[in-house]
């Protein structure tokens, strides 16, 4: 997929506040991202980490307050917005019935993006998944799920990736391939990263801290 | 075409996926044949009328699809592969692919069940073309209803329960012109002309209805 102009890409939140019947997750949230940068949301489990990167991502609503992805002077509404981001969390799976490659083929096709054998197969590899492209994804280990997840959310290119608790169940070499994407991402656009994971401080410029 | 892409590639994931795992098929399956046989036996050489019949046939055909058609969305949630469905998918295509998806899986289980059912219980049909119209439009109002009726419960609690309760007060206009027409076909007193118009308009209007409520349900 080509991308829109890169050197215009920046996310808004303004006072976003969530709450979930009478329990306030978050209030007031302020931040801007521009492009180049990374911000790392921290906070004890039920801080909202989790929520504030669904309603980043366009698949939550807040109670509250507006989100805002700038891509090349326009303003992308929250349905589109899904389609420009990549997102990974821990309540995401891919198809275990499908094969790796099946699963990328399958994502590419809805994404309206042209992608040969050849291209999901060099994902498959970046990703640490070189040989295991025809395996069902039901027979990965969960740390190799976690680099297919990772795949699935840099395919297209996305101005915004969005990555929660990315080094969950990732060896050493699993955590080198996050650290390339997200290098490689802040170049293209922008990247937030949630994590209670201290050595995951280092993918953002900016911290925010809930709860 | 981009959209008819997206709702073939929609349709040929969940095609790939049932042939792996059997999900739905096998909950229809297992039903309809089961029912059929039962009945049969109890019914033995006394034989039914042409009325009970056609009621029989479709409450086979409705409790099959209930116990298949419901998991196209049921599937996604439960193995967590909705949100990844939703970041890359346009609500119009899932929606699309997930019917075409239903309504081959229904139309393939009838493949089944029809003759079984005439082998069993030897109904006599006066008109084949009306009977053939009368089961492909039934279908397509049944698959289009339960696809949508199952985007609707797919993230609530109690699916099963849910599914049948809110599906059934929906579906008695299509079962009654249904159930109407099969039986004056069986009895041989006159076509299903009448019923014919009323599944064919049944039809347009879930589709239409879909078009228009999905990406709000979807979305939601």
């Amino acid at each position: 997929m080509a991308l829109p102009d890169q050197r215009e890409v920046s996310l808004s939140a303004q006072a976003l506040t969530q709450r979930f019947g009478p329990n306030k997750i978050f209030e007031s949230l302020t931040f801007e991202v521009p492009k180049g940068q990374g911000l790392v949301v921290t906070g004890p489990n039920g801080s909202g980490k989790t929520t504030l990167l669904r309603i980043l991502s366009g698949l939550l609503r807040p109670t509250k307050g507006e989100v805002r992805l700038n891509v090349a002077g326009k303003v992308i509404s929250p349905e589109e917005r899904l389609r420009h981001i990549g997102f990974i969390t821990p309540e995401l799976a891919l198809y275990e019935e499908l094969t790796a490659l099946e699963n990328l083929e399958f994502f590419a096709r809805v994404r309206r993006l042209k992608r040969t054998k050849a291209d999901h197969l060099a994902l498959l590899e970046r990703v640490g998944l070189k040989g295991r492209g025809h395996d069902l994804v039901g027979t990965f280990s969960s740390g190799m799920k976690q680099r297919l997840k990772l795949a699935f959310a840099i395919q297209h290119e996305p101005v915004l990736l969005l990555l929660d608790e990315p080094g969950n169940s990732l060896d050493d070499s699993g955590r080198a391939v996050v650290e390339g994407v997200a290098a490689e991402q802040k170049k293209k656009g922008v990247l937030i990263v949630a994590t209670n994971d201290a050595r995951e401080l280092i993918y953002g410029e900016k911290t925010l801290a809930l709860g | 075409m981009p959209w008819v892409e997206g709702v073939l590639a929609v349709f040929l994931k969940d095609w790939r996926s049932e042939f792996r795992t059997r999900y739905a098929l096998n909950a229809a399956l297992l039903f309809a044949v089961t029912t059929l046989v039962v009945v049969s036996f109890a019914i033995g050489a006394f034989g039914i009328s042409g009325d009970l019949l056609a009621a029989f046939l479709w409450v086979v055909i409705l409790f099959s699809s209930m116990a298949g058609l419901g998991q196209v969305f049921i599937k996604e949630v439960e193995s967590r592969t909705f949100t990844a469905l939703r970041l890359v998918a346009r609500p119009s295509e899932v929606w699309a692919g997930k019917f075409f998806f239903n309504l081959v899986l229904l139309l393939g289980l009838e493949v089944i069940i029809i003759p079984l059912f005439f082998i069993l219980l030897n109904p006599r049909v006066s008109d084949w073309g009306g009977f053939l119209a009368v089961l492909i439009l039934g279908s397509v109002g049944l698959a289009g209803a339960t696809t949508l009726i199952a985007a609707i419960i797919a993230q609530a609690k109690g699916k099963g329960a849910l599914l049948a309760g809110l599906s059934y007060p929906i579906l008695i206009p299509l079962l009654a012109a249904a159930t109407s027409g099969t039986r004056h076909l069986f009895r041989g007193d006159g076509g299903a002309g009448q019923e014919i118009q009323i599944l064919a308009a049944y039809a347009v209007v879930v589709i239409a209805a879909a078009s228009l409520l999905f990406e709000f349900i979807w979305n939601e």
